[in-house]
């Protein structure tokens, strides 16, 4: 398979990724629904069993680690949706992977865009 | 005979929709952006377009992995809008051209686009909020065929082959019987990245070519793979594929007629092109 690791700080979301979290994804593709978002926030450990989301996602969906979750699979598309939950913003989502605060981050975005 | 007008490209970025379903037109953060749009606005008055044929990529609303076209035009009479998970402002379901739609499908099979036909789709804010830019978010006047090309999953269809799905789309309208003047709307980019340690990448000199190419000499666009796309544009940046479908359906005829270009709107630079 051909795969795309030469990409610095990237993670090309490939079949190999694919392969190993479609369950995470799916979970959080079910979540376009305002109805699975609120059960979701009722008892997320019923809602991780409803789509058998392995103990490692789990722990990571739990600490926020955003950057975990991509690693073992999810895709930003669908993780996206579940950051929604929280309340993330996508500046917010993008200082937690660079272990930066939300500020430097849009002052990032504003340096490499004037 | 049904024939293109011209052809639009612009950002989709979500924040736009909500600045617009906010009323934030005239906020001084935003009115230099908004104004920017004036004169396209003015050109879609001028020629009153029919139809508008929207390429764009799909976020996770409509498609999942389950099942994953590269590329997807919708056979619908109505696509309906949501809030994508995140409580985006949902604006009313955009009309379709069914006809046309299917037309369009047929002829892209014919000439080897093997595309997926959707007679249900909800399109999200890759169609919605360049359909609100150009047109104002209720506006429904206009009658719609969503085009969706994949960037969600690799393998992704390269440059050439979205530029050549452009031509081939041109061909299509061309042959269809029926007066109807279409514009083509290519959507998304500029260069951005949402995940992994390089978050937050922006590369605004490959911007500034990109559009450079797409409006005077798309040719070296053309030699990249998608794998170079996300190298030099972020692994989102890759929605410039849209833009290469919109400037495959006015390849040799049409010249830049308006070009704007602004800085980290959410995430990403914001661009706008009109090709004529």
């Amino acid at each position: 398979m051909l795969t795309h690791d030469d990409i610095p700080g990237t993670i090309v979301f490939d079949g190999r990724q694919a392969m190993k979290a479609y369950a995470l994804n799916k979970m959080c593709f079910s979540f376009n629904d305002a109805a699975n978002r609120e059960s979701f926030k009722r008892d997320e450990d019923a809602y991780f069993d409803r789509f058998g989301i392995p103990p490692d996602q789990r722990a990571a969906m739990k600490r926020r680690d955003v950057l975990a979750l991509v690693r073992s699979g999810g895709n930003i598309y669908y993780l996206a949706k579940w950051a929604g939950i929280l309340g993330l913003n996508v500046q917010q989502v993008g200082a937690l992977q660079r272990g930066i605060t939300e500020e430097a981050f849009r002052e990032m975005l504003r340096q490499e865009s004037v | 005979m049904a024939r293109i007008v011209g052809a639009v490209a612009t950002s989709h970025i979500p924040l736009i929709g909500k600045a617009i379903a906010m009323g934030w037109q005239n906020d001084p953060a935003w009115k230099p952006f908004f104004d920017s749009y004036s004169p396209v606005q003015d050109w879609l008055r001028s020629v009153r377009p029919d139809v508008a044929v929207v390429v764009y990529n799909d976020h996770g609303l409509n498609f999942f992995l389950d099942k994953m076209p590269t590329f997807a035009v919708g056979a619908a009479s109505e696509y309906t809008n949501a809030d994508e998970g995140w409580g985006l402002p949902v604006v009313p379901p955009f009309p379709g051209h069914p006809e046309l739609s299917w037309h369009v499908i047929e002829s892209l099979v014919a000439d080897e686009f093997d595309v997926t036909s959707c007679q249900e789709m909800a399109v999200d804010h890759g169609f919605a909020v360049p359909m609100a830019l150009l047109w104002g978010k209720d506006d429904r006047r206009i009658k719609t065929i969503p085009v969706c090309v994949n960037t969600v999953q690799f393998p992704l269809p390269s440059p050439a082959r979205c530029y050549k799905l452009g031509q081939a789309i041109a061909h299509a309208i061309h042959s269809y019987p029926d007066d109807l003047r279409v514009v083509v709307l290519g959507t998304g980019g500029l260069s951005h990245q949402l995940e992994g340690e390089r978050a937050g990448f922006i590369n605004k000199p490959f911007d500034l070519m990109c559009c450079d190419a797409i409006a005077h000499n798309v040719d070296p666009l053309l030699m990249l793979s998608s794998r170079d796309l996300v190298r030099e544009a972020g692994s989102q940046g890759v929605e410039l594929l849209a833009w290469l479908v919109m400037r495959g359906t006015v390849s040799g005829c049409a010249t830049q007629k308006h070009f704007a270009y602004h800085g980290a709107v959410s995430n990403t630079a914001a661009a706008l092109m009109l090709l004529a």
